[in-house]
């Protein structure tokens, strides 16, 4: 099942140095591996537990998620831009999946 | 033993003993171990968090503990001289302490991350910042909680 995540970059077009925002929201359950069935039995953990945002191929930006980040994790955060490029946000789920998403930035 | 109970058998143990009105949410952290404070440690190498430098903005009272707004913000000039390495956010009140863990570098230009959080109850957030020079800074916010957010 491929999820698409919806990510927004607050200019398209930067000068060298400005500060660029990145908002991003990507469905998924984030089961907490806390909560209980009817039966009792734990549902078991399925998070994503980790994310990393590169521009151009570098890492600008990187978080590691507990069960406690809500479901369909939402996430903002900046960026200096300095070179045009490829705007790459990638979550690992804890079954090794990936969901990547992409936008870019131009540099003036 | 008391962990194999749910939240509703929590419940009636907790409201037969105690012979009170005992929350499901509140016996359920009563049970359960939160291991804050040695995260914390861990985080820091054992170092002790000045306060200050790190601002925490958060609702001062969430009405929905499942998606509960949260922005951590680091003073710094994020050059390759002085920056902000990583943020360690703990909920003290929460079933497991961690919450979130944020990575910054140089290229972040600002220290500066938003997310939506869990919160099981009224609780303390603390975000403890490193920094490049292997200096801490931490703070503190209370949140108060009418609607509990793990579940049950």
């Amino acid at each position: 099942m491929a999820v698409r995540p919806r990510i927004k970059l607050d200019k398209k077009e930067a000068k060298k140095g400005d500060i660029v925002e990145v908002k991003a929201l990507v469905s998924h359950v984030m089961e907490s591996g806390q909560r209980r069935d009817n039966a009792g039995k734990t549902i078991p953990r399925k998070i994503l537990n980790k994310f990393t945002c590169t521009v151009n191929g570098k890492q600008v930006f990187a978080a590691d998620f507990e069960p406690a980040v809500s479901a369909n994790p939402y996430i903002q955060f900046k960026f200096r831009a300095e070179e045009s490029g490829p705007v790459v946000l990638t979550w690992v789920d804890d079954d090794g999946t990936q969901i990547v998403g992409q936008d870019s930035i131009k540099v003036i | 033993m008391t962990t194999i109970f749910n939240r509703r058998q929590a419940l009636a143990v907790g409201a037969g003993a105690a012979g009170a009105v005992v929350f499901g949410a509140s016996s359920r952290v009563a049970l359960a171990k939160n291991d804050h404070a040695e995260v914390i440690q861990k985080f820091t190498g054992g170092k002790t968090p000045v306060e200050g430098r790190v601002k925490l903005d958060m609702p001062e009272i969430a009405e929905n503990g499942n998606t509960v707004p949260m922005t951590v913000m680091v003073e710094s000039p994020m050059t390759a001289q002085s920056h902000v390495t990583d943020v360690l956010v703990v909920a003290d009140g929460n079933p497991r302490s961690p919450v979130v863990t944020f990575h910054f570098s140089p290229a972040s230009g600002v220290a500066e991350a938003n997310t939506r959080i869990r919160l099981v109850a009224t609780q303390n957030i603390i975000a403890v910042a490193k920094m490049n020079d292997g200096s801490f800074y931490s703070t503190k916010k209370e949140v108060k909680v009418t609607i509990g957010g793990c579940g049950g």
